[in-house]
Protein backbone atom coordinates (compact mmCIF):
# COMPACT_ATOMS: atom_id res chain seq x y z
CA UNK A 1 0.00 0.00 0.00
CA UNK A 2 2.56 2.68 1.03
CA UNK A 3 4.48 1.70 -2.33
CA UNK A 4 1.18 3.05 -4.25
CA UNK A 5 1.14 5.38 -1.89
CA UNK A 6 4.79 6.73 -2.84
CA UNK A 7 3.90 6.56 -6.35
CA UNK A 8 0.61 8.94 -6.58
CA UNK A 9 2.56 11.11 -3.81
CA UNK A 10 3.19 14.40 -6.31
CA UNK A 11 5.25 16.51 -4.45
CA UNK A 12 8.29 13.14 -3.71
CA UNK A 13 7.91 12.69 -7.37
CA UNK A 14 8.38 16.22 -9.00
CA UNK A 15 11.34 16.36 -6.27
CA UNK A 16 12.81 13.22 -7.09
CA UNK A 17 12.61 14.05 -10.78
CA UNK A 18 13.93 17.44 -10.36
CA UNK A 19 17.05 16.75 -8.18
CA UNK A 20 19.67 15.53 -10.58
CA UNK A 21 19.15 19.00 -12.77
CA UNK A 22 19.52 20.97 -9.38
CA UNK A 23 21.78 19.24 -8.54
CA UNK A 24 24.13 19.47 -11.60
CA UNK A 25 23.41 23.06 -11.64
CA UNK A 26 23.99 24.40 -7.60
CA UNK A 27 27.29 21.92 -7.67
CA UNK A 28 28.52 22.98 -11.42
CA UNK A 29 27.53 26.51 -12.19
CA UNK A 30 26.66 27.81 -8.64
CA UNK A 31 29.49 26.53 -6.75
CA UNK A 32 31.88 27.24 -9.34
CA UNK A 33 30.68 30.70 -9.91
CA UNK A 34 31.28 31.62 -6.44
CA UNK A 35 34.63 29.85 -6.42
CA UNK A 36 35.46 32.08 -9.11
CA UNK A 37 34.94 35.56 -7.59
CA UNK A 38 36.46 33.74 -4.60
CA UNK A 39 39.94 32.99 -6.68
CA UNK A 40 39.59 36.61 -7.34
CA UNK A 41 40.37 37.74 -3.80
CA UNK A 42 42.95 35.07 -3.56
CA UNK A 43 46.81 34.59 -5.18
CA UNK A 44 46.13 30.92 -6.54
CA UNK A 45 48.30 29.81 -9.50
CA UNK A 46 47.71 26.63 -11.44
CA UNK A 47 50.98 25.20 -9.94
CA UNK A 48 49.85 24.26 -6.49
CA UNK A 49 46.88 23.53 -4.98
CA UNK A 50 47.77 26.03 -2.03
CA UNK A 51 46.44 29.38 -2.09
CA UNK A 52 46.40 32.71 0.57
CA UNK A 53 43.65 35.31 0.71
CA UNK A 54 45.22 38.55 -1.45
CA UNK A 55 42.05 40.72 -0.82
CA UNK A 56 41.43 43.27 -3.58
CA UNK A 57 45.61 42.95 -4.59
CA UNK A 58 44.08 41.31 -7.87
CA UNK A 59 41.96 43.89 -8.10
CA UNK A 60 44.35 47.12 -7.28
CA UNK A 61 46.82 45.12 -9.88
CA UNK A 62 44.54 44.91 -12.90
CA UNK A 63 42.63 48.03 -12.43
CA UNK A 64 46.29 49.59 -12.62
CA UNK A 65 47.26 47.86 -16.06
CA UNK A 66 46.57 49.83 -19.19
CA UNK A 67 46.37 46.51 -21.25
CA UNK A 68 43.45 45.61 -18.74
CA UNK A 69 42.20 49.20 -19.31
CA UNK A 70 42.09 49.03 -22.79
CA UNK A 71 40.84 45.30 -22.39
CA UNK A 72 37.53 46.44 -20.85
CA UNK A 73 37.22 49.62 -23.10
CA UNK A 74 37.53 47.05 -26.12
CA UNK A 75 34.82 44.76 -24.17
CA UNK A 76 31.83 48.11 -24.24
CA UNK A 77 32.82 48.94 -27.86
CA UNK A 78 32.51 45.99 -29.27
CA UNK A 79 29.29 44.50 -27.47
CA UNK A 80 27.74 48.16 -28.13
CA UNK A 81 28.88 48.62 -31.37
CA UNK A 82 27.58 45.28 -32.91
CA UNK A 83 24.39 45.36 -30.70
CA UNK A 84 23.66 48.34 -32.12
CA UNK A 85 24.14 47.29 -35.87
CA UNK A 86 22.26 44.23 -34.91
CA UNK A 87 19.28 46.04 -33.83
CA UNK A 88 18.49 47.95 -37.00
CA UNK A 89 19.74 45.46 -39.42
CA UNK A 90 17.62 42.85 -37.82
CA UNK A 91 14.69 44.98 -37.78
CA UNK A 92 15.00 45.83 -41.48
CA UNK A 93 15.76 42.22 -42.00
CA UNK A 94 12.70 41.29 -40.31
CA UNK A 95 10.67 43.80 -42.54
CA UNK A 96 12.18 41.81 -45.73
CA UNK A 97 11.70 38.14 -44.65
CA UNK A 98 7.68 38.78 -42.95
CA UNK A 99 6.68 39.38 -46.90
CA UNK A 100 6.25 36.74 -49.20
CA UNK A 101 8.67 36.39 -52.07
CA UNK A 102 10.08 33.89 -54.91
CA UNK A 103 12.92 31.88 -53.52
CA UNK A 104 12.44 33.04 -49.93
CA UNK A 105 13.33 29.90 -47.86
CA UNK A 106 16.26 29.57 -50.02
CA UNK A 107 16.75 32.88 -48.89
CA UNK A 108 16.34 32.29 -44.87
CA UNK A 109 18.57 29.09 -44.95
CA UNK A 110 21.41 31.26 -45.85
CA UNK A 111 20.55 34.29 -43.65
CA UNK A 112 20.59 31.53 -41.06
CA UNK A 113 24.01 30.14 -41.93
CA UNK A 114 26.30 32.47 -39.61
CA UNK A 115 24.37 31.42 -36.61
CA UNK A 116 24.54 27.58 -37.25
CA UNK A 117 28.86 27.50 -37.84
CA UNK A 118 30.47 26.97 -34.47
CA UNK A 119 32.76 30.38 -34.03
CA UNK A 120 35.53 29.27 -33.58
CA UNK A 121 35.05 28.09 -37.66
CA UNK A 122 33.26 30.96 -38.58
CA UNK A 123 36.55 32.99 -37.12
CA UNK A 124 38.77 31.54 -38.77
CA UNK A 125 37.08 32.11 -42.17
CA UNK A 126 36.84 35.43 -41.16
CA UNK A 127 40.63 35.46 -40.70
CA UNK A 128 41.18 34.37 -43.96
CA UNK A 129 39.09 37.04 -45.40
CA UNK A 130 41.04 39.48 -43.50
CA UNK A 131 44.41 38.05 -44.58
CA UNK A 132 47.02 40.64 -44.39
CA UNK A 133 47.95 39.37 -48.37
CA UNK A 134 45.14 37.87 -49.78
CA UNK A 135 41.87 39.66 -48.50
CA UNK A 136 39.08 39.79 -50.85
CA UNK A 137 37.69 42.59 -49.43
CA UNK A 138 40.71 44.39 -50.32
CA UNK A 139 41.04 43.17 -53.53
CA UNK A 140 36.90 44.18 -54.23
CA UNK A 141 37.15 47.53 -52.81
CA UNK A 142 40.98 48.10 -55.11
CA UNK A 143 38.94 46.34 -58.50
CA UNK A 144 36.02 48.90 -57.29
CA UNK A 145 38.76 51.68 -57.50
CA UNK A 146 37.80 52.74 -54.08
CA UNK A 147 40.81 51.70 -51.94
CA UNK A 148 44.08 53.51 -53.22
CA UNK A 149 46.30 52.39 -50.33
CA UNK A 150 46.02 48.73 -48.29
CA UNK A 151 44.04 48.02 -45.34
CA UNK A 152 45.62 45.67 -42.82
CA UNK A 153 42.68 44.79 -41.29
CA UNK A 154 44.21 42.69 -38.52
CA UNK A 155 47.00 44.32 -38.14
CA UNK A 156 46.05 48.12 -36.99
CA UNK A 157 44.38 48.29 -33.88
CA UNK A 158 41.44 50.42 -34.71
CA UNK A 159 41.01 48.40 -37.91
CA UNK A 160 41.17 45.26 -36.29
CA UNK A 161 38.15 46.36 -33.54
CA UNK A 162 36.19 47.39 -36.42
CA UNK A 163 36.66 44.18 -38.11
CA UNK A 164 36.03 42.29 -35.04
CA UNK A 165 32.57 44.09 -34.76
CA UNK A 166 31.55 42.96 -38.04
CA UNK A 167 32.09 39.65 -37.29
CA UNK A 168 30.25 39.73 -33.83
CA UNK A 169 27.31 41.69 -36.04
CA UNK A 170 27.34 39.11 -38.49
CA UNK A 171 26.82 35.83 -36.21
CA UNK A 172 24.48 37.32 -33.69
CA UNK A 173 22.01 39.08 -36.89
CA UNK A 174 20.62 35.41 -37.90
CA UNK A 175 19.35 35.35 -34.15
CA UNK A 176 18.53 38.54 -33.83
CA UNK A 177 16.26 38.02 -36.84
CA UNK A 178 14.23 35.38 -35.87
CA UNK A 179 13.48 36.74 -32.35
CA UNK A 180 12.20 40.11 -33.96
CA UNK A 181 10.24 37.83 -36.92
CA UNK A 182 8.42 35.93 -34.11
CA UNK A 183 7.50 39.10 -32.54
CA UNK A 184 5.96 40.82 -35.86
CA UNK A 185 4.22 37.43 -36.30
CA UNK A 186 2.55 37.71 -32.93
CA UNK A 187 1.26 41.16 -33.29
CA UNK A 188 -2.59 40.95 -33.53
CA UNK A 189 -3.73 41.64 -37.59
CA UNK A 190 -6.49 43.38 -36.31
CA UNK A 191 -3.96 46.62 -34.94
CA UNK A 192 -2.00 46.69 -38.09
CA UNK A 193 -5.58 46.30 -40.31
CA UNK A 194 -6.64 49.62 -38.17
CA UNK A 195 -3.83 51.31 -38.56
CA UNK A 196 -3.97 51.22 -42.49
CA UNK A 197 -7.55 52.25 -42.05
CA UNK A 198 -6.41 55.24 -40.41
CA UNK A 199 -4.39 55.45 -43.26
CA UNK A 200 -0.93 54.85 -41.87
CA UNK A 201 1.85 54.33 -44.66
CA UNK A 202 4.70 51.94 -44.17
CA UNK A 203 6.53 54.03 -42.12
CA UNK A 204 3.89 55.39 -39.81
CA UNK A 205 2.84 51.98 -39.17
CA UNK A 206 6.84 50.69 -38.49
CA UNK A 207 7.64 53.60 -36.02
CA UNK A 208 4.11 54.49 -34.31
CA UNK A 209 2.46 50.98 -34.40
CA UNK A 210 4.51 48.44 -35.00
CA UNK A 211 8.04 49.15 -33.29
CA UNK A 212 6.69 50.03 -29.72
CA UNK A 213 4.71 46.89 -29.96
CA UNK A 214 8.02 45.08 -30.87
CA UNK A 215 9.88 46.47 -28.09
CA UNK A 216 9.69 43.66 -25.99
CA UNK A 217 11.06 41.45 -28.39
CA UNK A 218 13.61 42.98 -29.41
CA UNK A 219 14.86 43.56 -25.91
CA UNK A 220 14.86 40.04 -25.95
CA UNK A 221 17.23 39.69 -28.88
CA UNK A 222 19.52 42.92 -27.79
CA UNK A 223 19.89 40.55 -24.40
CA UNK A 224 21.06 37.76 -25.54
CA UNK A 225 23.23 39.56 -28.34
CA UNK A 226 25.05 41.38 -25.43
CA UNK A 227 25.68 38.05 -23.16
CA UNK A 228 27.07 36.18 -26.20
CA UNK A 229 28.91 39.04 -27.65
CA UNK A 230 30.34 40.39 -24.24
CA UNK A 231 31.60 37.24 -23.22
CA UNK A 232 32.81 35.85 -26.19
CA UNK A 233 36.45 34.12 -26.22
CA UNK A 234 36.57 33.13 -29.72
CA UNK A 235 36.20 35.68 -32.01
CA UNK A 236 38.97 37.77 -30.78
CA UNK A 237 41.35 34.92 -30.00
CA UNK A 238 41.50 33.55 -33.41
CA UNK A 239 41.23 36.68 -35.09
CA UNK A 240 43.86 38.66 -33.49
CA UNK A 241 44.61 36.61 -30.66
CA UNK A 242 44.06 40.10 -28.73
CA UNK A 243 47.31 41.36 -30.63
CA UNK A 244 48.74 43.92 -32.11
CA UNK A 245 50.59 44.53 -28.75
CA UNK A 246 47.71 44.01 -26.81
CA UNK A 247 45.88 46.39 -28.63
CA UNK A 248 42.40 44.47 -29.44
CA UNK A 249 42.12 42.11 -25.90
CA UNK A 250 38.71 41.93 -24.81
CA UNK A 251 38.03 40.93 -20.73
CA UNK A 252 37.51 36.92 -21.96
CA UNK A 253 40.92 36.99 -24.18
CA UNK A 254 42.67 38.44 -21.34
CA UNK A 255 41.45 36.38 -18.58
CA UNK A 256 41.85 33.77 -20.29
CA UNK A 257 45.95 34.73 -21.49
CA UNK A 258 46.16 35.85 -17.54
CA UNK A 259 44.39 32.89 -15.86
CA UNK A 260 45.00 29.89 -17.90
CA UNK A 261 47.93 30.51 -20.13
CA UNK A 262 49.84 32.19 -17.28
CA UNK A 263 48.39 30.45 -14.79
CA UNK A 264 47.75 33.43 -12.37
CA UNK A 265 44.01 31.74 -11.50
CA UNK A 266 43.65 35.19 -8.92
CA UNK A 267 44.03 37.29 -11.47
CA UNK A 268 42.57 35.96 -14.38
CA UNK A 269 39.21 35.21 -12.31
CA UNK A 270 39.09 39.04 -11.10
CA UNK A 271 39.17 39.78 -14.60
CA UNK A 272 36.42 37.56 -15.92
CA UNK A 273 34.57 39.05 -12.72
CA UNK A 274 34.53 42.22 -14.61
CA UNK A 275 32.14 40.39 -17.27
CA UNK A 276 29.54 40.21 -13.99
CA UNK A 277 28.24 44.23 -14.79
CA UNK A 278 26.88 42.89 -18.37
CA UNK A 279 25.25 39.69 -16.92
CA UNK A 280 23.48 41.71 -14.11
CA UNK A 281 22.41 44.15 -16.06
CA UNK A 282 20.94 41.31 -18.59
CA UNK A 283 19.58 39.67 -15.57
CA UNK A 284 17.25 41.95 -14.14
CA UNK A 285 16.06 43.37 -17.58
CA UNK A 286 15.06 40.07 -18.61
CA UNK A 287 12.95 39.47 -15.30
CA UNK A 288 11.55 43.39 -15.54
CA UNK A 289 10.15 41.74 -19.22
CA UNK A 290 9.00 38.18 -17.83
CA UNK A 291 7.09 39.74 -14.87
CA UNK A 292 5.39 42.30 -17.82
CA UNK A 293 4.66 39.42 -19.68
CA UNK A 294 3.16 37.34 -16.81
CA UNK A 295 1.00 40.35 -15.50
CA UNK A 296 -0.27 41.18 -19.43
CA UNK A 297 -0.99 37.68 -19.99
CA UNK A 298 -3.82 37.69 -17.09
CA UNK B 1 9.25 48.73 -57.75
CA UNK B 2 8.29 47.53 -54.76
CA UNK B 3 9.10 44.10 -55.59
CA UNK B 4 12.70 45.34 -56.98
CA UNK B 5 12.90 46.83 -53.67
CA UNK B 6 12.12 43.98 -51.83
CA UNK B 7 14.24 41.79 -53.81
CA UNK B 8 17.22 43.80 -53.68
CA UNK B 9 17.39 44.30 -49.91
CA UNK B 10 16.72 40.48 -49.57
CA UNK B 11 19.92 39.92 -51.93
CA UNK B 12 21.87 42.25 -49.69
CA UNK B 13 21.25 40.60 -46.69
CA UNK B 14 21.99 36.99 -48.30
CA UNK B 15 24.85 38.40 -49.44
CA UNK B 16 26.25 39.77 -46.24
CA UNK B 17 25.43 36.70 -44.19
CA UNK B 18 26.29 33.71 -46.64
CA UNK B 19 29.95 35.37 -48.72
CA UNK B 20 32.12 33.54 -45.66
CA UNK B 21 30.52 30.76 -46.92
CA UNK B 22 31.04 31.31 -50.51
CA UNK B 23 34.72 32.03 -49.62
CA UNK B 24 34.57 28.61 -47.84
CA UNK B 25 33.02 26.84 -50.51
CA UNK B 26 35.71 28.70 -53.23
CA UNK B 27 38.95 28.53 -51.07
CA UNK B 28 38.23 24.73 -50.66
CA UNK B 29 38.17 23.39 -54.18
CA UNK B 30 40.86 26.05 -55.45
CA UNK B 31 44.20 25.09 -56.79
CA UNK B 32 47.06 26.46 -54.75
CA UNK B 33 48.33 28.91 -57.19
CA UNK B 34 45.16 30.40 -58.44
CA UNK B 35 44.55 30.44 -54.43
CA UNK B 36 47.53 32.50 -53.58
CA UNK B 37 47.51 35.61 -55.75
CA UNK B 38 47.92 38.54 -53.74
CA UNK B 39 45.01 40.64 -53.75
CA UNK B 40 47.03 43.59 -54.82
CA UNK B 41 47.25 42.17 -58.34
CA UNK B 42 43.64 43.83 -59.44
CA UNK B 43 43.65 41.72 -62.96
CA UNK B 44 43.43 37.84 -61.08
CA UNK B 45 39.69 37.59 -60.29
CA UNK B 46 39.43 35.69 -56.80
CA UNK B 47 35.58 35.17 -56.69
CA UNK B 48 35.62 32.67 -59.28
CA UNK B 49 37.89 29.83 -60.62
CA UNK B 50 40.76 30.78 -62.60
CA UNK B 51 41.97 27.52 -62.78
CA UNK B 52 39.91 24.02 -62.59
CA UNK B 53 39.05 22.77 -59.58
CA UNK B 54 41.29 20.72 -57.27
CA UNK B 55 39.75 17.65 -54.35
CA UNK B 56 43.55 18.61 -53.10
CA UNK B 57 42.67 19.89 -50.33
CA UNK B 58 40.14 18.07 -49.42
CA UNK B 59 42.45 14.67 -49.78
CA UNK B 60 44.83 16.59 -47.56
CA UNK B 61 42.30 17.41 -44.85
CA UNK B 62 41.12 13.94 -44.62
CA UNK B 63 44.28 11.73 -45.30
CA UNK B 64 46.76 13.58 -43.75
CA UNK B 65 45.45 15.37 -41.04
CA UNK B 66 44.12 14.33 -37.64
CA UNK B 67 40.61 15.89 -38.64
CA UNK B 68 38.82 12.18 -38.98
CA UNK B 69 39.99 12.07 -35.45
CA UNK B 70 38.50 15.19 -33.90
CA UNK B 71 35.39 14.00 -35.79
CA UNK B 72 35.38 11.30 -33.93
CA UNK B 73 36.26 12.83 -30.70
CA UNK B 74 33.00 15.22 -31.12
CA UNK B 75 30.90 12.35 -31.92
CA UNK B 76 31.64 10.86 -28.88
CA UNK B 77 31.49 13.74 -26.61
CA UNK B 78 27.95 14.66 -28.62
CA UNK B 79 26.50 11.25 -27.49
CA UNK B 80 27.54 10.98 -23.76
CA UNK B 81 26.56 14.62 -23.82
CA UNK B 82 22.95 14.26 -25.10
CA UNK B 83 22.66 10.82 -22.60
CA UNK B 84 23.46 13.29 -19.88
CA UNK B 85 20.97 15.90 -21.18
CA UNK B 86 18.28 13.91 -21.62
CA UNK B 87 18.71 12.00 -18.78
CA UNK B 88 18.72 14.94 -16.59
CA UNK B 89 16.71 17.47 -17.93
CA UNK B 90 13.62 15.90 -19.57
CA UNK B 91 12.41 14.71 -16.13
CA UNK B 92 13.20 17.60 -13.88
CA UNK B 93 11.18 19.63 -17.34
CA UNK B 94 8.34 17.25 -16.74
CA UNK B 95 8.47 17.74 -12.74
CA UNK B 96 8.88 21.60 -13.46
CA UNK B 97 5.50 21.31 -15.84
CA UNK B 98 3.44 18.75 -14.17
CA UNK B 99 4.77 18.01 -10.57
CA UNK B 100 5.67 21.54 -9.01
CA UNK B 101 2.31 23.32 -8.93
CA UNK B 102 2.89 27.46 -8.35
CA UNK B 103 6.26 27.01 -7.95
CA UNK B 104 7.55 25.57 -11.27
CA UNK B 105 7.68 28.29 -13.32
CA UNK B 106 9.64 30.19 -10.71
CA UNK B 107 12.08 27.39 -10.28
CA UNK B 108 12.06 26.87 -13.71
CA UNK B 109 12.92 30.85 -15.01
CA UNK B 110 16.31 30.48 -12.18
CA UNK B 111 17.37 27.27 -13.68
CA UNK B 112 17.31 28.96 -17.00
CA UNK B 113 19.09 32.24 -15.66
CA UNK B 114 22.28 29.82 -15.08
CA UNK B 115 22.19 29.76 -18.87
CA UNK B 116 23.75 33.20 -19.01
CA UNK B 117 26.09 32.54 -17.33
CA UNK B 118 29.30 32.40 -19.04
CA UNK B 119 32.15 29.96 -19.92
CA UNK B 120 34.26 32.81 -19.94
CA UNK B 121 33.89 33.32 -16.36
CA UNK B 122 33.47 29.37 -14.79
CA UNK B 123 36.95 28.87 -16.49
CA UNK B 124 39.32 29.79 -14.21
CA UNK B 125 37.48 27.59 -11.63
CA UNK B 126 36.70 24.61 -13.90
CA UNK B 127 40.25 25.05 -15.06
CA UNK B 128 41.29 23.60 -11.15
CA UNK B 129 38.11 21.63 -10.69
CA UNK B 130 39.26 19.59 -13.58
CA UNK B 131 43.30 19.59 -12.20
CA UNK B 132 41.73 18.04 -9.41
CA UNK B 133 39.45 15.25 -10.89
CA UNK B 134 42.44 14.42 -12.91
CA UNK B 135 40.50 15.40 -16.14
CA UNK B 136 42.77 17.53 -17.35
CA UNK B 137 43.16 16.45 -20.94
CA UNK B 138 40.35 14.47 -21.54
CA UNK B 139 37.38 14.14 -23.13
CA UNK B 140 36.33 13.09 -19.70
CA UNK B 141 36.64 16.57 -18.42
CA UNK B 142 34.32 17.78 -21.97
CA UNK B 143 31.78 15.17 -20.80
CA UNK B 144 31.32 16.17 -17.37
CA UNK B 145 31.28 20.53 -17.94
CA UNK B 146 29.20 20.44 -21.45
CA UNK B 147 25.73 19.49 -19.26
CA UNK B 148 26.08 22.81 -17.25
CA UNK B 149 25.15 25.06 -20.42
CA UNK B 150 22.71 22.11 -21.73
CA UNK B 151 20.73 21.29 -19.06
CA UNK B 152 19.35 24.62 -17.61
CA UNK B 153 18.34 25.64 -21.05
CA UNK B 154 16.89 21.72 -22.43
CA UNK B 155 14.89 21.49 -18.92
CA UNK B 156 13.30 25.40 -19.84
CA UNK B 157 12.55 23.69 -23.18
CA UNK B 158 11.09 20.47 -22.13
CA UNK B 159 8.82 22.82 -19.40
CA UNK B 160 7.90 25.12 -22.27
CA UNK B 161 7.31 22.33 -24.59
CA UNK B 162 4.85 20.43 -21.85
CA UNK B 163 2.69 23.74 -21.00
CA UNK B 164 1.41 23.49 -24.61
CA UNK B 165 0.84 19.71 -24.62
CA UNK B 166 -2.94 18.56 -23.03
CA UNK B 167 -3.01 16.99 -19.68
CA UNK B 168 -6.31 15.32 -20.53
CA UNK B 169 -4.44 12.37 -21.81
CA UNK B 170 -2.19 11.71 -18.77
CA UNK B 171 -5.58 12.31 -16.96
CA UNK B 172 -7.67 10.03 -18.43
CA UNK B 173 -4.67 7.27 -17.37
CA UNK B 174 -5.19 8.33 -14.17
CA UNK B 175 -9.00 8.02 -14.20
CA UNK B 176 -8.24 4.82 -15.78
CA UNK B 177 -6.43 3.18 -12.72
CA UNK B 178 -2.96 4.37 -13.71
CA UNK B 179 -1.16 5.68 -10.32
CA UNK B 180 0.93 9.15 -11.02
CA UNK B 181 4.06 7.67 -11.22
CA UNK B 182 2.82 5.07 -13.87
CA UNK B 183 1.72 7.78 -16.28
CA UNK B 184 5.17 9.31 -16.14
CA UNK B 185 6.81 5.93 -17.11
CA UNK B 186 4.41 4.80 -19.58
CA UNK B 187 2.16 7.32 -20.76
CA UNK B 188 4.22 10.54 -20.43
CA UNK B 189 7.25 9.55 -23.05
CA UNK B 190 5.22 9.44 -25.97
CA UNK B 191 3.89 12.96 -25.67
CA UNK B 192 6.92 14.26 -25.10
CA UNK B 193 9.22 12.64 -27.93
CA UNK B 194 9.53 15.73 -30.10
CA UNK B 195 10.16 18.04 -26.70
CA UNK B 196 13.13 15.49 -26.48
CA UNK B 197 13.96 15.54 -30.22
CA UNK B 198 14.14 19.21 -29.42
CA UNK B 199 16.83 18.94 -26.64
CA UNK B 200 18.87 16.12 -28.31
CA UNK B 201 19.48 18.53 -31.42
CA UNK B 202 20.30 21.57 -29.10
CA UNK B 203 22.65 19.63 -27.56
CA UNK B 204 24.30 18.67 -30.56
CA UNK B 205 24.49 22.16 -31.90
CA UNK B 206 26.40 23.28 -28.90
CA UNK B 207 28.61 20.56 -28.93
CA UNK B 208 29.46 21.04 -32.21
CA UNK B 209 30.16 24.68 -31.60
CA UNK B 210 31.94 24.58 -27.93
CA UNK B 211 35.43 26.15 -28.35
CA UNK B 212 36.11 28.03 -24.94
CA UNK B 213 36.15 24.95 -22.34
CA UNK B 214 38.03 22.42 -25.30
CA UNK B 215 40.27 25.38 -25.81
CA UNK B 216 40.98 25.44 -21.60
CA UNK B 217 40.97 21.71 -21.08
CA UNK B 218 42.37 19.69 -24.25
CA UNK B 219 46.06 20.32 -24.90
CA UNK B 220 47.31 17.37 -27.33
CA UNK B 221 46.12 17.41 -30.97
CA UNK B 222 44.39 13.61 -30.59
CA UNK B 223 42.54 14.97 -28.21
CA UNK B 224 41.01 17.88 -29.42
CA UNK B 225 37.43 18.17 -31.01
CA UNK B 226 36.40 19.52 -34.38
CA UNK B 227 36.06 23.25 -33.31
CA UNK B 228 39.11 23.55 -31.20
CA UNK B 229 41.62 21.26 -33.92
CA UNK B 230 40.16 23.22 -37.03
CA UNK B 231 41.19 26.80 -35.89
CA UNK B 232 44.03 25.60 -33.40
CA UNK B 233 45.74 22.71 -34.95
CA UNK B 234 45.68 22.60 -38.43
CA UNK B 235 48.38 24.72 -38.61
CA UNK B 236 51.81 23.15 -39.51
CA UNK B 237 54.36 24.64 -38.66
CA UNK B 238 53.79 28.33 -39.63
CA UNK B 239 51.81 27.79 -42.24
CA UNK B 240 48.11 27.78 -42.63
CA UNK B 241 46.77 25.28 -45.23
CA UNK B 242 43.55 27.43 -45.96
CA UNK B 243 42.39 25.58 -48.40
CA UNK B 244 42.32 22.22 -45.79
CA UNK B 245 41.25 24.66 -43.08
CA UNK B 246 37.81 25.94 -45.30
CA UNK B 247 37.23 22.49 -46.26
CA UNK B 248 36.64 21.86 -42.63
CA UNK B 249 35.01 24.48 -41.64
CA UNK B 250 32.59 24.00 -44.74
CA UNK B 251 31.79 20.05 -43.86
CA UNK B 252 31.11 20.97 -40.40
CA UNK B 253 28.81 23.89 -41.03
CA UNK B 254 26.47 21.94 -43.54
CA UNK B 255 24.73 19.27 -41.45
CA UNK B 256 24.73 21.86 -38.23
CA UNK B 257 22.81 24.58 -40.95
CA UNK B 258 20.73 21.96 -42.05
CA UNK B 259 19.69 20.81 -38.55
CA UNK B 260 19.41 24.91 -37.38
CA UNK B 261 16.55 25.33 -40.17
CA UNK B 262 14.86 22.71 -39.12
CA UNK B 263 14.42 23.40 -35.34
CA UNK B 264 14.67 26.93 -35.62
CA UNK B 265 11.12 28.11 -34.26
CA UNK B 266 11.47 25.27 -31.31
CA UNK B 267 14.66 27.11 -30.15
CA UNK B 268 13.01 30.79 -30.81
CA UNK B 269 10.60 29.88 -28.24
CA UNK B 270 12.97 29.22 -25.50
CA UNK B 271 14.28 32.23 -25.78
CA UNK B 272 11.66 34.44 -26.08
CA UNK B 273 10.15 33.33 -22.48
CA UNK B 274 6.96 35.17 -22.12
CA UNK B 275 8.10 38.17 -24.50
CA UNK B 276 6.13 36.69 -27.32
CA UNK B 277 3.02 35.56 -26.81
CA UNK B 278 0.83 33.50 -29.82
Amino acid sequence: MTRRAVADREDVLGVLMLAPSLAYVILLVGVPFFLAILLSFSNATAGSLRFEWAGFGNYGAILGDPIFQRALRNSVVVTVGSQALVVVLATAAAQVFRATFRGKRFARFILLLPWAVPVSLAAIAWTWIFDSTFSVINWTLKAAGLLHGWLYWLGDPALALVAIIIVQAWRILPFATVIVLAGLASIPQEIVEAAIVDGAGFWRRLFQVELPLLLPVVTVAVLFGVVYTATDLGVVYILTGGGPANTTHVLPTLAFQRGILGADLGQGAAIAVFLLPFLIVVAVAMLRLARRAEVGAR
Amino acid sequence: MKRVALYAAALGFMVFAGFPFYWMLVTTFKQNRDLYVGASDVSHIPWIFNDPPTLDHVRLLFGETEFPRWVLNTLIVVVAVVVITVAVAVPAGYSLARLAGRWGERMGMGIFFTYLIPPTLLFVPFSRLVALLGLHNSLGALILIYPTMTIPFCTWLVMGFLRSVPWEIEEQAMIDGYSRLAVILRVAPRLIVPGILTVVVFTFTLVMQEFVYALTFISSVEKMTISLGVPIALVRGDVYHWGSLMAAALFTSIPLAIVYNLFIDRFIQGFTMGAVKG
